[in-house]
């Protein structure tokens, strides 16, 4: 509700001062206008009367040269007669009214220093010749009544005057009298006030016209983004971070929403750090808590068990309590892994045979998969190297992924299978890049957004003045790389490091498959790594891993044919404290299992399809085994 | 079967009390047993024991209060630490206190009656170095000590510092000359990572004990002294010259001296 007043007043106040200013163009401009027109319309009138008076005095001239009085009245009276002419009326020079179209004026004398008077006779002295502008008046009788124009017209004297039979002037005389017309400005009035009718109309037109053109631009332009922005705004408020903006175009407002976008997300990920060091932290105290107190009654059970298979001679009771012992030994392996986990220590690694470590964690869960009834398939390669491993972590990894596998099947159809068997795998589709580095040595690692659950090489792509970056699948060969900008034309972006700048494009190479650019960086200690920029092809090169050639790779497969994991949870699943099984886990197990499998230079993968089941895959180097 | 020594065990946990005590009697000592510290003290006013095993962790009175207690009131009895896993630095910090040992729970029999019988030897041997002392010249002096530019860790390994950031570690003559013969050693791999505190090697007796050298430092081992898994001898006759046993690469060598004895304090 608060937005649409603020937005409404936003608009409220751009169309009055918007409103304000057209009044202000529109009035200064009808006035000019209004001006002019009534200026244009008097002089017209003026022309008219002046038109008038000329053919009057022409026509009463003939008449009153005969001394016809009566002719000169009719040609008054008949004149008058026509609508809008007020008054016609002549005076002699003495000011005593001779004719009139008005009877009771007749002999009456006119006062000269009033009305038509007035402009000959101010300096006493009557002027002879006036202008036509000095012969026109524009009065108004009263305030409410339309304006009247008078206009006098001397009658002079001229030969035929006085050469006439009546010799009514001597020659001598230079004005006989004054002819005087009023004529109304009705019509004129009127047009100017239509005139004036007219710019009102067209101002409140203007007006309104503007203040729907202002209403729709800021609701297109301004309301809906900021209604955007404040619904974002409010929603990062309440703690979603991963609320994101359309896109709003490249105004200023869409501006703002890119870098509103770019700073949730940068929050989201400070925030996403800090919950993780939090976690990590309280998980640290919980851990030691937790080891604390389980070390004082694993400590009761250990010492027991071992004092009485020192002091049991019956060889079955014996082997019992080996196991007891034997698996609380293990309990506090874990217990201190747990610990080492919080502490984020290296793996003890010693030879080990991977098969028992398998064998040894099924026998943990073994039980729990009899009650269930779920079937367990074993297809261990035998003949498998010792090598390098912690054999704790590693039961911990196949103990997670087992009893993950009975959560998810159904009871009495469940089928668990496991295998182990030896891979030669090319490096092409298999290897991980574990460190990138730029030519100034910054580290490309991208440990936030991570493709298939691994950290991603992170690069940054100019493309038709856009910037963006793309975080490249580490796997070698696997191109599952994501993008966040769309890249029209691969033959003009550019890719450089993301903290430096320093382009990473390689100078006088190209794809051998589709002539594209080439990008390249150092990947310490495994030499250099190639490939196109092109987002549609897939080659890539990876030199001296290539050169060392297929390795070997122990491969161990847990499939359960259960629920299946959806594709959304399916890349976050190994993120720490992610968790799909709500109260029931902690969401660490799997990071757990990622990080040991890390630890060991592995990879795990995983497929799954919902319903149907899933597959763990880890692959573990056999290269670095000692002797 | 050691007849009528007498064992005290400090802690504030029932299980663990009863757990020592039926292992350590069955063993044919004499247990007593404590779960506050502050009466084990008052205990110790008037009745002598052979061997001290104290936790550290205690609501009252702490394992190393406890140690400063008896050092106040010159009681001389070996003291062996219980700890949990989550406290290692604390043990490690305890031996820098005075304490001769320490077992992490959760610990098997074995473990404790190995711990045992150090315990006791160790105190049997300060005994003889202490009347040697007092013979001034008749006495023999039965051990070596380290060399001043070494670091111990409690009377158990000890650390030199090579040039380059390496350093070497062996197992110190006071520990060897506690142990009967030994018949066998396990030592770690190289590339293996050692955690102070942590074990970095069996050692198997003729009296079918196996005891565990804690090691000094942290960090990774580049290099063992193949000559020991023949000659096991070689530890006891030149405990810190050619018997040496790890070459380490320190992760924080700083760190970790703050609980090491160096060897130049120490006076015979």
């Amino acid at each position: 509700m608060k937005i649409k007043q603020t937005i409404t007043k936003i608009s409220l106040r751009l169309i009055l001062t918007v409103g304000a200013v057209t009044i202000a163009i529109i009035s200064v401009y009808s006035y000019i206008n209004l001006k002019a027109q009534s200026k244009d319309l008097l002089t017209q009138a003026e022309l008219a009367a002046n038109k008038l008076s000329e053919t009057l005095k022409n026509s009463m001239h003939f008449s009153m040269l005969l001394n016809q009085p009566e002719q000169t009245h009719a040609i008054i009276n008949s004149s008058a007669d026509e609508p809008c002419i007020l008054e016609i009326r002549v005076f002699n020079k003495d000011g005593m009214i001779m004719y009139s179209s008005q009877e009771n004026a007749i002999g009456t004398m006119v006062d000269k220093n009033a009305e038509a008077c007035y402009v000959c006779h101010t300096a006493n002295e009557p002027i002879e010749k006036l202008s036509i502008d000095q012969r026109i008046r524009k009065y108004k009788i009263h305030p409410d009544s339309s304006h009247i124009l008078g206009i006098i017209n001397p009658i002079y004297n001229e030969p035929s005057c006085w050469q006439a039979d009546c010799h009514a002037h001597p020659e001598s005389q230079t004005v006989l009298g004054v002819l005087d017309v009023k004529v109304c400005l009705k019509d004129v009035d009127s047009q100017i006030k239509q005139s004036e009718n007219r710019s009102f109309i067209f101002a409140v037109g203007a007006i309104l016209l503007l203040s729907l053109i202002i209403a729709f631009i800021v609701r297109k332009w301004i309301e809906k983004p900021i209604t955007e922005l404040v619904t974002a705004t409010e929603q990062v408020g309440t703690g979603n971070l991963n609320y994101i903006i359309k896109d709003l175009g490249s105004d200023e407002l869409g501006l703002l929403a890119k870098s509103f976008n770019n700073m949730t997300q940068k929050l989201a990920d400070a925030r996403l750090q800090l919950f993780q060091s939090d976690k990590m932290a309280s998980m640290g105290r919980l851990a030691a808590g937790v080891a604390h107190e389980i070390n004082n009654p694993l400590t009761a059970v250990l010492t027991y068990s071992s004092f009485l298979l020192k002091r049991v001679n019956d060889p079955e009771i014996q082997e019992d309590l080996k196991v007891i012992v034997r698996e609380t030994k293990r309990s506090r392996e874990i217990v201190k892994s747990l610990l080492d986990f919080a502490r984020q220590s290296v793996p003890k690694k010693s030879n080990a045979n991977i098969n028992e470590i398998i064998n040894n964690a099924i026998g943990v869960i073994d039980n729990q998969l009899s009650m269930k009834h779920i079937k367990l398939e074993k297809n261990l390669e035998e003949n498998i190297p010792l090598f390098k491993i912690d054999s704790n972590q590693m039961q911990q990894v196949f103990i997670n992924l087992l009893v993950n596998a009975s959560d998810a099947v159904m009871e009495r159809e469940g089928r668990i299978s496991v295998s182990s068997k030896i891979a030669s795998l090319s490096p092409y589709g298999t290897l991980q890049i574990k460190t990138a580095v730029c030519s100034k040595r910054h580290s490309l690692m991208d440990e936030e957004i991570k493709v298939d659950g691994k950290p991603s090489v992170k690069l940054k792509i100019v493309s038709n003045g856009k910037e963006g970056f793309v975080n490249l699948d580490p796997i070698y060969g696997k191109n599952r790389d994501k993008y966040n900008l769309e890249i029209k034309s691969p033959e003009q972006i550019q890719i450089s490091c993301p903290k430096c700048n320093i382009s990473v494009i390689e100078k006088d190479a190209s794809c051998p498959k589709c002539k594209s650019a080439v990008y390249t960086f150092e990947v310490p200690p495994q030499g250099m790594f190639q490939g196109c920029i092109n987002p549609k092809c897939d080659w890539q090169r990876w030199a001296s891993v290539d050169e060392a050639g297929i390795r070997d790779y122990i491969e161990i497969k847990i499939s359960d044919n259960g629920s299946g994991i959806a594709k959304e949870d399916l890349a976050r699943i190994f993120e720490p404290f992610y968790s799909t099984k709500g109260q029931k886990g902690t969401g660490l197990g799997l990071a757990v299992i990622w990080g040991i499998v890390d630890n060991h230079d592995g990879t795990i993968s995983v497929e799954s399809e919902v319903g149907k089941g899933t597959t763990f895959m880890i692959l573990l180097p056999l290269n670095h085994h000692s002797n | 079967m050691p007849n009528g020594e007498k064992i005290l065990v400090i802690d504030d946990e029932q299980v663990i009390l009863t757990a020592v005590s039926r292992i350590a009697s069955s063993e044919g000592f004499n247990v007593d047993s404590d779960n506050d510290a502050t009466s084990a003290l008052k205990k110790l006013s008037y009745k002598e024991y052979s061997l001290i095993f104290c936790d550290i962790m205690m609501p009252q009175m702490d394992g190393f209060t406890f140690i400063e207690e008896l050092q106040k009131r010159k009681i001389a009895t070996p003291v062996i630490m219980i700890t949990g896993y989550s406290t290692v630095e604390n043990a490690v910090k305890s031996l820098y206190k005075g304490a001769i040992d320490f077992v992490p729970k959760p610990f098997t029999f074995e473990e404790l009656q190995s711990s045992i019988a150090r315990g006791l030897e160790y105190g049997k041997l300060q005994q003889r170095i202490e009347e040697a002392k007092l013979k001034k010249n008749g006495g023999i002096i039965t051990y070596i000590p380290c060399p001043p530019k070494y670091f111990r860790l409690g009377f158990i390994s000890w650390l030199k510092l090579e040039s380059e950031g390496v350093v070497i570690i062996g197992a110190s003559d006071l520990f060897l000359e506690i142990l009967k013969e030994i018949v066998k050693i396990e030592l770690m791999n190289v590339d293996e990572m050692l955690v102070q505190g942590d074990s970095i090697g069996s050692f198997y007796t003729e009296d079918d004990l196996v005891h565990q050298l804690l090691s000094p430092v942290s960090g990774r081992i580049i290099e063992r002294n193949e000559r020991l898994l023949d000659d096991t001898r070689l530890l006891e006759k030149d405990p810190y010259f050619d018997g040496w046993i790890y070459k380490v690469i320190p992760a924080n060598i700083e760190y970790d001296m703050k609980y090491l004895i160096s060897c130049a304090t120490d006076r015979i």
